[in-house]
């Protein structure tokens, strides 16, 4: 009898094991996640850094030379991986894109929380959550069935190039920045614009003056997300980019972006190759750009806890 | 006067801006299904598609995409809700946690071309599934994760601190809070999420060009054996999506009627995001309702 009872005391209950089991088992999941993130960086550089490592290719040839072309020697014997075509490509449909979309994101944003927010808001709302919720891909087919071909009419050229890639992104990323845009205005406390309006500024005032100064570190996370975006949007782009792997002249002559020679390039060369090294280091590259726009984004939103 | 005046401008160009963005809206739902629907049939949705002749459909395109997408839920959801679950109720404030949620940032903000890549790497060659609806939908659960799981701990979070008080106060282990009173309690918001993520995952084309492979062979809808070849729940198949599909043949198709067939695939495609869309508000209320009791 005293034994049962010590024997029931000094055994864990069910609900300590029930406990304890359910630790370890949202621990695995977490642990899961962040496994999956360290084997990404660990794959992808082990893969990306074998360009300079045993292809011998110089780290400023591969981000300065303009020849592309993985798979053949140069003089000194080692591959013509001259990125700087792509860098270029990508960074201007993105800093382009960025710059048309951002006034018409905040200024929709603006309409959202400061003009008309009940109407406007209930009208709005849905729209950029579907805006979101469209496939890349077929902003990629739009792109290639009503873009380019205006294009082409309008400025000459073949249509594919960067300034089709900068409209088909323009639209991709115009929601994202958008609802994030509301976001931060509607992180703005009301007695900001109640004091200004009391001072007597008109509703223009108070908007220009308060609230989108209040907000602006905010506003700068909602651009910087939305070009993280659209350097990484590789289908849509690649679709109307033209992909020819040549410094470009113009907007609208062909182009190529670092996620367009990729999607096109990895299953045309073979793994280990040189060409196909000289792949994953972009892709390297293109992980690297993700983490510098999450840095960017992190260092900024600290700024604007209100 | 002056800034009188400015502010009608300024409204005036705002109310101009926002008109815009509708247009926009409308204009491309407007465009994809004027042009896709005309095509859409239930020929076009169960047949084969073809490669050099016309009059091809898109009926393996779209299976595949219903079983990649299911597949890849089954294997997301269990570890989002693990995950969330360790982050809203059992993470606490140190290093350890900082670096759980860097990695979630930094993995959401990941462009998927890479996470393809990725996936092409580890589990189509290391792991020797080749290109397979497994070796897809393992890459589709590392692009829908971090999104998934900052769901889950957001939706936990939004529950009071009461409730666990009162689920602890009546002798429960916290682990049984969490499974019985929390969750319950937060499902509407998390069900949502998940179907918001389903959305996502069905239009995802980037990460499944070199996981789930671009070509679809035929299948043999009599044999549901998942060991046979040619059945169509073997997961060990390569299968192209409705979304590789559209790009496929936009960018490298031969098929003369390449145009129709993509704009018929983006009407289905868009149709589907959209019963998505209004599937998780109208899902997620109704849940709410009938275990609040609201009416």
């Amino acid at each position: 009898m005293n034994d049962e009872i010590k024997e029931k005391l000094l055994k864990k209950s069910r609900a300590t094991r029930s406990e304890f089991r359910g630790r370890i088992i949202s621990f695995v999941c977490t642990a899961i996640i962040v496994t999956v993130v360290v084997s990404i960086f660990y794959f992808v550089a082990s893969k990306g850094l074998a360009t300079f490592f045993s292809n011998k290719v110089n780290l400023w040839d591969f981000l300065s030379k303009t020849i592309w072309n993985p798979g053949s020697t140069d003089s000194h014997g080692s591959p013509q991986a001259g990125a700087l075509p792509m860098i270029v490509g990508s960074f201007a449909v993105t800093i382009l894109s960025a710059v048309i979309a951002t006034p018409f994101a905040i200024a929709t944003a603006v309409f959202m929380t400061e003009i008309s927010p009940n109407k406007g808001y209930k009208i709005l709302q849905p729209v950029t959550e579907l805006l979101v919720g469209i496939p890349s891909v077929v902003y990629g087919f739009i792109g290639l069935s009503v873009v380019v071909p205006f294009v082409r009419h309008t400025f000459g050229g073949t249509g594919f190039g960067i300034l089709a890639g900068t409209f088909v992104l323009f639209v991709m990323i115009l929601p994202t920045v958008t609802s994030m845009s509301v976001d931060a205005l509607r992180a703005v406390p009301r007695y900001y614009r109640e004091a200004s309006l009391a001072l007597g500024a008109t509703r223009w005032q108070t908007i220009y003056k308060v609230v989108l100064r209040s907000s602006a570190p905010g506003l700068a996370t909602a651009v910087v997300f939305g070009m993280s975006r659209a350097f990484g949007e590789a289908l849509a782009v690649q679709m109307v980019i033209g992909n020819a792997a040549l410094l470009p002249h113009n907007l609208v002559s062909p182009a190529s972006t670092l996620t367009s020679v990729l999607t096109m390039g990895m299953g045309n060369t073979v793994m280990g190759s040189a060409a196909n090294n000289a792949l994953w280091s972009l892709a390297l590259l293109l992980l690297l750009m993700s983490l510098v726009f999450n840095l960017v984004i992190n260092k900024i939103a600290k700024r604007g806890k209100f | 006067m002056d800034s009188k005046k400015w502010d009608k401008i300024a409204t005036g160009v705002l109310y101009f801006i926002a008109g815009v963005m509708i247009l926009i809206l409308a204009f491309l739902l407007i465009f994809i299904l004027w042009n896709g629907l005309p095509h859409v049939s239930w020929h076009f949705l169960t047949s084969p598609a073809k490669s050099f002749q016309s009059g091809g459909g898109i009926g393996i395109q779209l299976f595949n995409s219903f079983y990649l997408l299911i597949l890849s839920m089954l294997i997301s959801i269990p570890i989002s809700i693990g995950a969330g679950i360790y982050l809203s109720e059992y993470a606490k404030k140190n290093w350890l946690t900082n670096l759980v949620r860097t990695s979630i940032d930094i993995l959401s903000s990941l462009p998927s071309i890479v996470v393809g890549l990725f996936g092409f790497l580890v589990f189509s060659i290391s792991a020797g599934l080749g290109f397979s609806i497994l070796s897809g939908a393992l890459a589709l659960t590392v692009f829908n994760l971090p999104l998934l799981t900052r769901n889950v701990e957001e939706s936990l979070r939004s529950i009071s601190g009461s409730q666990r008080e009162a689920g602890l106060a009546l002798g429960l282990s916290k682990w049984e809070t969490v499974l019985k009173i929390i969750i319950p309690e937060a499902l509407p918001g998390i069900i949502t999420g998940m179907i918001l993520g389903a959305g996502r995952v069905f239009g995802e084309a980037a990460a499944l060009i070199y996981t789930a492979g671009q070509s679809a062979p035929p299948l043999d809808f009599t044999n549901w054996n998942p060991f046979y070849i040619a059945s169509p729940l073997n997961p060990l198949r390569p299968a192209e999506t409705l979304a590789v599909h559209i790009w496929k043949i936009n960018s490298e198709g031969i098929m003369p009627d390449a145009s129709q067939v993509s704009a018929g695939a983006s009407a289905v495609l868009i149709i589907a995001v959209l019963i998505f869309n209004f599937g998780a508000r109208y899902v997620g209320n109704h849940i709410y309702r009938k275990m609040t009791g609201t009416k």
